[in-house]
């Protein structure tokens, strides 16, 4: 297309011939977003995006502003203004009281050293937090315990009042980059490449008193810990910035299994000559975690792999998912995954059990002859590969949404409603499915005529 | 021997068709006698070859207190437009059927000069003998210099053409009231400057005066008055006098009632006044007035430093002096702001009458379809304010809250003109309309009114008088005062009022025939806001009467209006024929018309409470008049005006003439009519009203589109791409040809919102997604830079949303197009030549696309389940049903639809005040390069 462009007037050659990265033609049948509403207010990248309620969400990013979102309407509810440096973390906070009528709340850290709590109702700041030493990097609500830690390079921890219960002392210079809720009142921190396990404790002389104790210092990671995941009660996963995936048992916090050789071709022998180039960390950093109770979902450099906790090995991957680093990735309830890259692209895979066909052999002159028929041409060879691996699924692009011009930061799944994501661009694209916007439309096109009275017949 | 095709090859596209059409000649028992006239370019509606000009004109002429009446300027101030036409002897007709009373002077009982503040009067006038019809408007404007401080003006506009004159009335009466309005602000403001001078004067002359008779006083210490002394102090005296007699005059005229202008453009330091706006045109209550209106007195308080001087005691009478021009009469800049106003009433009453009429109508219908007419027409001329709304207005006051009665109100002075046409005299002349105005159901209010008139009718009987004895009679056909007053007026009542016109109009109809005067008043109506509404019905009667007398059919247009029930029926009648009508032009029969929007009608009584169907506007009444009666009455002998029923006929006709016509390519003004024909015609008709250049724009459009279609064999993907919503990049290094190109094609792009079209004619940098949002039809920069490499990058990057028209290399690769509709819009093959005519042919594709969508997307049970149990499935197989088999459409025309009418959808669900976030719609369908 490019080359047919340049050159005014010859048949555009696949792009794909040359790429080793899957593509989709132009038919997406099974995609069902064909209507996109462009969101735009930030003035930075926007690399956070966090689901409020059913129908509202926040996004944060560099630029230090904090929008609420309809994402049926695409409508700006507000504008939080507070912070004076990009934002590092967001989470939101929504408290069910049975005293208090229900409130959202979202907390967002920046880099300013403040943290903030908004009323996403009213739009409003509730309370701004600024006796921090280091820039917060996340935030975790235990809703269970009705408090709410931050980690920076200490740990403390808050409850709603934004009283704060209490802290650990100086960790590391790094720094917490990440935090998941274990059982039992424990959490699990990364600080660069240890694993620190607390214990939170009622304290025994007041009653909102609690206690942080450190417990254990897990170091069998080889470099930073990029991203950790809680699967379940029982297990919980991180990845490393080197590749290495280890899941450990979340009661006991030992290591019940490892990977750390996705990226390592030898694992799989006929590996595509392309992907041995460069194996510079950063393409085999697991960027990101996700998880359904079978799987563990891993978005590593470009590709991605789907790691079975029964079989404790990847049944599946797109090693070149993307033309660049999968930053975000999200399992559906319809066993699709969804992947935002820095390549501007998200993609729509499919997990699928692997049919047994038998792979004919077809000449690709058929298929260049047709500009869309290579994508199934892709996806063969993808399968054929994988068959002396024995992996019993394979992951199928189904689609592929393109409307950012740059590095898509994050995304959001709101099922019906549709996918909102995020990006370098400034830009959040609200991805909808047409034909329901469409009966949606009609819907509401029928109750204002019945409001406006226009439904009965003028004679 | 040479064979055919190679004659053919030679030959030219239009000979060989006229060849062919000339060819097989019918049987003499087939063929239809020609049109008389029918020469080369000849214009069948041409009625009069008589007239002494070569197109319409306006006349601008006063009565001057020295020379009597005498042109001063014509619009357009060519030369060759007037041709032959004795302008003088034109000024002296229109200038003495001036009605109103110009009284200024000492009125008994006051014991100061007084201004009359004078409506102007408006009067139709008609000159067999010339062929020329005049809208004569007449005015006063004051000079302190003239005789009774005023100057009678008019302006007129003359055609060859009596039934555009009475047609397009209203219209004319507005757009000329606006300029009179400009003229007379202008010359307050003018009057007010020189009353301050004046009085600066003869202040100044006071107090030298002053100082004589003081210094004499003390010269002379006799104890008696010298004769000189005396003198001088009578002198002082009326020096005296004169100062409050100009203060009060000076006062008068800045105690008149400020008259907003509904055009902010004559006032653009004036801050809006959203109230006053309607009472432009009308007659305003000078009792009512603010003599502190901020707007006025600065208008007149800004006066440049001035130095007095004296005036001598008698200063020089009459014949000597020079009177002022208009243009010092008025400030120059109201002068051009009204000449621009005059140029814009000569543009838009410009061409023959039933293209005026049939745009108007249209345009009416048009802004009736307020749910679709967005898509493809040109929103900003349905905005912009019609004339009609200012009579709204204004006839708001009784219209509106009398309700029920009007209609029956309205019927007197129908009568009276059919009545008062026979009776070959002049009525009454209101000269303030004001209490009438307010209380149309009070006629006492205005009997006081009446009498007052009556005494001026002593000045006008005289002139008259005067007239017809110097040997020019003067018919008068009828003199309208609208409101319940004028029946009970004298004159009137010394009539048996009969109610049926037909009676009047024999009469009449005898009457006129054995009278021989060549100048027949047609109509005046010295305020055209008292008008009723039903009245201007019965404009065509008027014009009509000649050729109608013995015919039936004519006077039956008359007959429902004078009751109401009857009315009612035919009201019912025209909205069956609108149903039909449109109905017809949708191409749907088979579909029930339930489903139909309630049509708005025309002939809709204006009391009618109705939340969605509006009171359709009622300059268009007369038109609408002429769709009905046209009908019945189009086979007859009625030769009269009207194709109403235009469109298709409308087309091939002027397909055919065009095809005598020179130059098909060019952009120029070349148009039907240019060739012959006397009548005032001849020249263009705008196609909308007072837009000429997005008229030019229309053309050129279309002749480009024209070429695009029949250059480019895969136009028809293209369109298609436009027309379901797919952003077209038309790609090419030459900015000229990629403009050309989107000019082309904008007239395919619907529009997305009351918004301009979404169509971007030059881009340089790379598109974004957001660009294909807000654009439909982009015209981009192909460049060797490395910039362009980027351009052309984000093209491939994008290519899913876009369909990209290479003009360099001429490709298109967009996706597959199938359908039917598309082929009709752009035929290659098409027969049309001009790029109007095939505009127009566009516009009324593209009008039923946007019926079978509007169709489509308010069908309830096309989007919903009839029972809540229904599965989704079944709506869906009943949503394709119904494009496929109801409205007809194949394969990709089903998007064309399902676009317009989401489309549809979305505008009507948006809130007013929203903006509403552009969407942008995409289908995955693989695209295809074409190829020349």
């Amino acid at each position: 297309m490019l080359r047919w462009l340049i050159g005014g007037g010859r048949e555009p050659q696949g792009l794909a011939e040359k790429s080793s990265v899957q593509t989709i033609g132009e038919e997406q049948i099974q995609n069902p977003y064909t209507e996109l509403l462009v969101l735009k207010g930030h003035q930075d990248i926007v690399r956070f995006l966090v689901q409020i309620d059913d129908y509202r969400f926040a996004s944060a990013g560099d630029d230090g502003i904090i929008f609420l979102w309809n994402a049926q309407t695409g409508e700006k509810l507000s504008e939080l203004h507070g912070h004076t440096h990009k934002i590092t973390a967001i989470a939101p906070f929504s408290s069910s009281d049975v005293t208090e009528e229900k409130t959202d709340l979202i907390i967002t850290a920046s880099a300013d050293r403040t943290v903030i709590v908004w009323d996403c109702t009213s739009g409003r700041q509730v309370q701004k937090v600024s006796c921090f030493h280091s820039t917060v990097k996340c935030l975790t609500v235990l809703q269970r315990l009705n408090v709410w830690l931050s980690g920076g390079s200490d740990l403390c921890v808050w409850n709603r009042k934004l009283d704060l219960l209490c802290k650990t002392s100086h960790l590391t210079d790094a720094g917490i980059s990440g935090l998941v809720e274990l059982p039992k009142n424990c959490v699990a921190a990364a600080a660069g490449k240890e694993l620190i396990i607390f214990r939170l404790s009622a304290s025994n002389n007041g009653s909102e008193g609690w206690n942080i104790l450190e417990i254990k210092r897990l170091i069998d990671h080889q470099d930073n810990i990029s991203s950790l995941v809680s699967v379940n009660d029982l297990t919980f996963v991180t990845g490393s910035h080197v590749g290495e995936l280890i899941v450990w048992d979340a009661l006991d916090w030992t290591k019940q299994a490892s990977e750390c050789n996705f990226w390592d071709s030898s694992v799989h022998p006929d590996v595509q000559p392309e992907i041995k180039l460069s194996q510079s960390p950063h393409e085999t950093s697991v960027q990101h975690l996700t998880s359904d109770e079978e799987c563990v979902f891993a978005a590593v450099g470009k590709g991605i792999y789907v790691y079975n906790l029964q079989m404790k090995r990847v049944i599946a991957c797109q090693r070149t998912a993307h033309d660049s680093s999968v930053l975000h990735i999200e399992k559906l309830p319809n066993r699709q995954l969804i992947s935002c890259s820095e390549d501007g692209s998200v993609r729509i895979w499919e997990l699928r059990e692997k049919q047994q066909l038998p792979a004919e052999p077809v000449p690709t002159g058929f298929f260049s002859m047709w500009g869309f028929g290579r994508a199934n041409k892709q996806a063969n060879q993808a399968a054929k590969k994988m068959q002396e691996n024995t992996p019993v699924y394979f992951l199928e692009l189904v689609g592929d949404l393109i409307g950012h011009s740059s590095a898509v930061q994050m995304f959001l799944y709101f099922g019906e409603l549709g996918l909102a994501t995020c990006s370098a661009d400034h830009l959040i694209i609200l991805w909808k499915d047409g034909e329901r916007e469409s009966s949606l439309r009609s819907l509401t096109l029928f109750k204002k005529l019945a409001q406006n009275g226009d439904l009965q017949l003028k004679l | 021997m040479i064979s055919a095709p190679d004659v053919v090859a030679f030959t030219r596209e239009e000979e060989l068709e006229d060849d062919l059409y000339r060819e097989p000649p019918l049987p003499e028992e087939y063929s239809v006698p020609l049109f008389p006239f029918s020469g080369q370019g000849a214009n069948p509606w041409a009625k009069v070859a008589g007239s002494k000009f070569t197109r319409d004109f306006i006349l601008i002429s006063e009565f001057s207190e020295q020379v009597g009446p005498q042109p001063l300027l014509t619009i357009p101030d060519d030369a060759k437009v007037s041709g032959t036409f004795d302008l003088n002897y034109f000024s002296l007709r229109i200038m003495s059927v001036d009605y109103q009373a110009s009284f200024v002077g000492h009125p008994p009982g006051s014991a100061y000069p007084k201004l009359n503040f004078v409506e102007d009067s408006k009067v139709v006038l008609g000159d067999s003998k010339e062929g020329a019809f005049a809208y004569v408007h007449h005015l006063t404007l004051y000079d302190l210099e003239a005789r009774g401080f005023v100057r009678p003006f008019c302006m007129a506009y003359i055609s060859a053409d009596e039934h555009k004159i009475m047609q397009q009335f209203q219209e004319l009466s507005t757009e000329f009231s606006k300029a009179s309005e400009c003229l007379k602000t202008g010359n307050r403001k003018a009057f007010a400057n020189e009353l301050e001078k004046k009085l600066k004067d003869l202040d100044y002359t006071r107090t030298v005066l002053h100082n004589e008779t003081e210094q004499q006083k003390k010269a002379n210490d006799k104890g008696y008055y010298t004769t000189q002394a005396i003198e001088k102090a009578n002198e002082l005296a009326s020096v005296e006098k004169s100062i409050i007699e100009h203060q009060d005059l000076l006062r008068q005229i800045r105690s008149y009632p400020y008259r907003k202008l509904k055009d902010s453009e004559f006032h653009p330091y004036e801050p809006e006044c959203a109230l006053d706006r309607a009472d432009v045109g009308s007659n305003q209550d000078p009792t009512a007035s603010d003599p502190t209106e901020p707007g006025e007195t600065h208008l007149y308080t800004h006066v440049p430093s001035y130095t007095p001087k004296l005036i001598k005691a008698k200063s020089a009478k009459c014949f000597d002096k020079k009177l002022k021009t208009l243009e010092e009469l008025c400030d120059v800049y109201f002068f051009t702001q009204t000449l621009d106003q005059l140029h814009h009433i000569e543009r838009t009453f410009r061409g023959d009458v039933c293209y005026l009429l049939t745009e108007q109508i249209s345009r009416a219908l048009l802004k009736q379809q307020s749910v679709t007419n967005f898509l493809f027409e040109d929103v900003s001329f349905l905005d912009e304010k019609p004339p009609e709304k200012q009579y709204r207005g204004c006839q708001g006051l009784g219209q509106d809250a009398i309700d029920e009665k009007c209609s029956e109100e309205s019927l007197a002075p129908k009568v009276v003109i059919s009545l008062g046409s026979y009776k070959s005299s002049v009525e009454c002349v209101p000269i303030k309309m004001e209490q009438e105005m307010e209380d149309p159901e009070e006629p006492k209010m205005s009997e006081s009114v009446m009498s007052e008139h009556q005494e001026n009718l002593d000045y006008l009987d005289a002139d008259i008088k005067g007239s017809i004895s110097s040997g020019e009679s003067i018919e008068v056909l009828g003199t309208e005062k609208s409101g319940s007053g004028l029946t009970k007026s004298e004159s009137q009542a010394s009539l048996p009022v009969t109610p049926s016109p037909q009676a009047g109009r024999s009469k009449v109809g005898s009457r006129r025939t054995v009278s021989e005067d060549s100048i027949e008043v047609l109509s005046t109506c010295p305020s055209e806001s008292l008008i009723p509404e039903d009245f201007k019905a019965s404009y065509p009667s008027a014009i009509n009467e000649e050729p109608y007398v013995d015919d039936d059919e004519g006077g039956l247009r008359f007959t429902p209006r004078l009751t109401p029930g009857v009315e009612d029926g035919q009201d019912d009648v025209s909205k069956q024929e609108s149903l039909v009508q449109v109905d017809a032009a949708c191409c749907i029969g088979k579909e029930s018309p339930n489903f139909l929007e309630p049509l708005p009608e025309l002939g809709q009584k204006p009391c009618e409470e109705d939340g969605v169907v509006r009171i359709p506007p009622q300059p268009y009444r007369p038109a609408e008049q002429g769709l009905r009666g046209g009908f019945p009455s189009h086979d007859g002998l009625s030769g009269g005006l009207l194709p109403y029923e235009l469109d298709s006929r409308y087309l091939t006709g002027s397909r055919e003439v065009s095809k005598g016509s020179l130059d098909e390519c060019s952009d120029s003004t070349s148009y039907i009519s240019s060739a012959a024909s006397t009548c005032s015609d001849r020249t263009p008709s705008p196609a909308h009203l007072g837009c000429a250049a997005g008229d030019r724009h229309r053309k050129r459009a279309g002749q480009n589109a024209l070429r695009f279609i029949r250059q480019y064999p895969f136009a028809h993907p293209a369109i298609y791409s436009l027309l379901s919503g797919r952003t077209l990049v038309v790609l090419g290094e030459d900015e000229a040809m990629v403009k050309k190109l989107v000019t082309a094609l904008s007239i395919f792009v619907p529009n997305c919102g009351a918004y301009a079209k979404p169509v971007k004619h030059w881009v340089t940098s790379a598109l974004h997604l957001v660009d294909f949002q807000k654009w439909k039809l982009i015209g981009l920069q192909r460049a060797v830079s490395p910039g362009g490499v980027n351009v052309l990058h984000a093209l491939s990057r994008y290519s899913r949303y876009l369909s990209i028209l290479d003009a360099d290399s001429k490709t298109l690769r967009c996706p597959l197009y199938k359908g039917t509709v598309v082929a009709r819009l752009a035929d290659h093959r098409t027969q049309i030549k001009r790029g109007s005519t095939y505009y127009m042919h566009v516009q009324s594709i593209l009008t039923q696309l946007c019926s079978k969508a509007f169709l489509f997307a308010f069908c309830h049970h096309l989007h919903l389940p009839i029972s809540e149990r229904e599965p989704e499935q079944s709506v869906v197989n009943r949503r394709m049903n119904f494009l496929k088999l109801q409205l007809g459409l194949a394969n990709e025309d089903i998007k064309i639809v399902q676009y317009l009418a989401e489309l549809l959808k979305l505008h009507y669900i948006q809130e007013p005040g929203q903006g509403g976030n552009p969407l942008l719609r995409f289908d995955y369908v693989p695209s295809f390069l074409y190829k020349i």
